[in-house]
């Protein structure tokens, strides 16, 4: 027969008993955080020189170095929703896209961690995503149609750097209306050389036919300044996550 | 030493051991002989009821007269990285997890060996900013950084008080847990860091919560701190800082070879046990307990967050800070 317990015993029984399902909980709660991340995924834009999405979870120390020198304040750090994700920074393009007003890759320089790797120091050699004309036919462009007033409307909030008004500072979209013939916001603003351009619809298409199409080359970076500019609600172009980390 | 052994032990959650008599030494013995005197005992016994005539600030504490520097800490230090963000000075940038501080990087003990576990890789920024903090927290305690510098320990301490005034209402009771649960839990979240190749204990660590909810604003994670602080005050108390915070137990390892420490003075103390009613970790102050000091004066433990509020709970001044070795005050 076993040995009878002392109270004393008992009750440190109990408590060692207790202490495994509280110490328990806390795993779990902290492996709970993996839901996210296997039930949907987070479809999220990373900021430049982001490694591939695992190693960016793994690496970022959740500090947000790289969300404090952003001088568009595009970077964001995802909240508990993120699970493992949390802290990690991460773009709205729609919102306020990355335009390297920073003379590119601040975000890169402050992090500490390489989570934002250090291999980059160009925007040109970024590699957040592809941009992709996901609405053709909302695209007003496509229709030939020319653009007048503010961008994204007057109550807009989101900032983009004209070199040609303020070589160093950003300004909000919202303070510079367009009055274009033919809509090329996305061409027109795009921060890289030849990464988008307007070509005809088709090769034997009229010379009086107004319409174009923008056509994303393989420069495009995937920064997401065209889905932040395009004037039609909702964007008619958008950007394809690359999770695969830089290309350098 | 006995000393360092015995701290380290205590830190992993072993309980404090008891010292046979004849390995005390000789001062300390003849200040027990001499304290188990029928006068001295009855002496000691009128002190304390003197004592507990004298009104108090709180149900626990005579004063206040390191709290409210260390309050200040907190606030300061917390402060400086929202304001750094804020008006975008470049004074402490980042969180509590990583910073730069005037552009030299700082980086949390706890955090970087996280991330080094997951990603598997040395980060040369990392390990010169550990090694910084490492020094600087060396220098001045260890868990020092835990009642000087963590927010969630003020938040927790205010939610501990509301604990205590519950208990005092006999409407809730402390369910202590067993200490060696934080060791067990430090293990299992190295692990899982590097098994999984994610931060796992970042993603609940309250710390890292609460320090960006309070530069970069709130969000839902912060109703994982409100789950914590609901057990603190109706169940467990100070259950995070205590039983779980792997944070702690890293700077805790820093704590056993610091120079600052708490001292305890084995004849100006009555043993009335006020210091272990106020402490975080009371089994750092088993010594103050009759006939246990091994001699007439001891450092407390590695796992002491150097809060002083043992210092400002007790009555005679038997406890104080000192610097190691130096017998200097502080």
């Amino acid at each position: 027969m076993a040995k009878r317990l002392t109270p004393k015993q008992q009750k440190q029984r109990r408590t060692i008993v207790f202490s495994a399902i509280m110490g328990a909980g806390v795993v779990a709660s902290g492996m709970m955080a993996y839901l996210p991340l296997h039930l949907r995924w987070e479809k999220l834009l990373r900021p430049p020189g982001a490694l591939a999405e695992k190693d960016l979870l793994s690496s970022c120390i959740k500090c947000g170095q790289c969300v404090q020198v952003c001088p568009v304040e595009a970077i964001k750090l995802s909240d508990g929703e993120a699970g493992f994700g949390i802290g990690v920074p991460h773009i709205d393009a729609r919102k306020q896209a990355c335009d390297f007003s920073c003379d590119a890759t601040q975000c890169v320089l402050a992090c500490p961690t390489g989570a934002l790797s250090h291999k980059i120091d160009k925007k040109e050699q970024v590699n957040m995503g592809l941009a992709r004309l996901s609405r053709p036919d909302a695209c007003l462009a496509r229709q030939g149609q020319g653009f007048k007033g503010q961008a994204r409307g007057p109550d807009y909030q989101g900032l983009h750097r004209y070199i040609k008004v303020d070589r160093w500072n950003p300004i909000k979209i919202a303070d510079h209306p367009y009055d274009l013939e033919l809509c090329d916001l996305c061409v027109r603003e795009c921060p890289i050389k030849d990464a988008i351009s307007m070509e005809p619809l088709t090769k034997d298409q009229a010379k009086d036919d107004p319409r174009r199409t923008p056509v994303v080359h393989d420069k495009c970076v995937g920064c997401g300044t065209c889905e932040m500019m395009c004037p039609v609600e909702k964007t008619a172009i958008v950007i394809d996550l690359n999770r695969e980390g830089p290309k350098v | 030493m006995r000393g360092i052994g015995e701290s380290f032990r205590v830190l992993l959650g072993g309980a404090p051991r008891k010292q046979k008599r004849d390995e005390f030494s000789k001062e300390a013995q003849e200040m027990h002989a001499f304290k188990g005197q029928p006068e001295q005992r009855k002496e000691r016994i009128a002190k304390i009821r003197e004592e507990m005539e004298e009104p108090k600030l709180s149900f626990t504490h005579t004063s206040f007269k390191w709290r409210k520097w260390r309050w200040a800490s907190i606030l300061l230090i917390n402060l400086m990285f929202v304001v750094s963000f804020y008006y975008d000075v470049q004074l402490v940038e980042g969180a509590l997890t990583a910073s730069r501080f005037f552009g030299f990087h700082m980086a949390d003990l706890n955090s970087a060996l996280q991330i080094t576990l997951a990603h598997k890789q040395i980060v040369v920024n990392l390990v010169i900013g550990t090694v910084t903090v490492g020094i600087l927290w060396w220098l001045v305690g260890g868990r020092t950084f835990c009642s000087w510098a963590c927010p969630y320990h003020l938040i927790s301490e205010i939610a501990e008080m509301m604990h205590l005034w519950l208990a005092s209402k006999t409407w809730i009771k402390d369910h202590p847990l067993d200490r060696r649960m934080r060791a067990v839990l430090y293990v299992v979240f190295a692990g899982l860091a590097f098994v999984t190749g994610y931060t796992v204990f970042e993603s609940i660590s309250p710390v890292g919560i609460v320090s960006r909810a309070l530069i970069y604003g709130g969000g839902v994670a912060l109703t994982w701190v409100g789950v914590l602080l609901f057990i603190e005050v109706f169940l467990i108390r100070r259950f995070w800082c205590r039983y779980v915070c792997p944070i702690g137990m890293t700077y805790g390892f820093l704590g056993t070879v610091s120079p600052v420490i708490v001292e305890y003075t084995l004849p100006d103390c009555l043993h009335e046990g006020e210091c272990r009613k106020v402490c975080l970790v009371p089994h750092v102050l088993e010594m103050t307990k009759k006939n246990r000091a091994e001699d007439t004066t001891l450092s407390i433990g590695a796992d002491c967050t150097r809060c002083g509020m043992c210092i400002e709970a007790c009555p005679t001044g038997a406890l104080n800070f000192k610097l190691r070795g130096t017998g200097g005050l502080l």
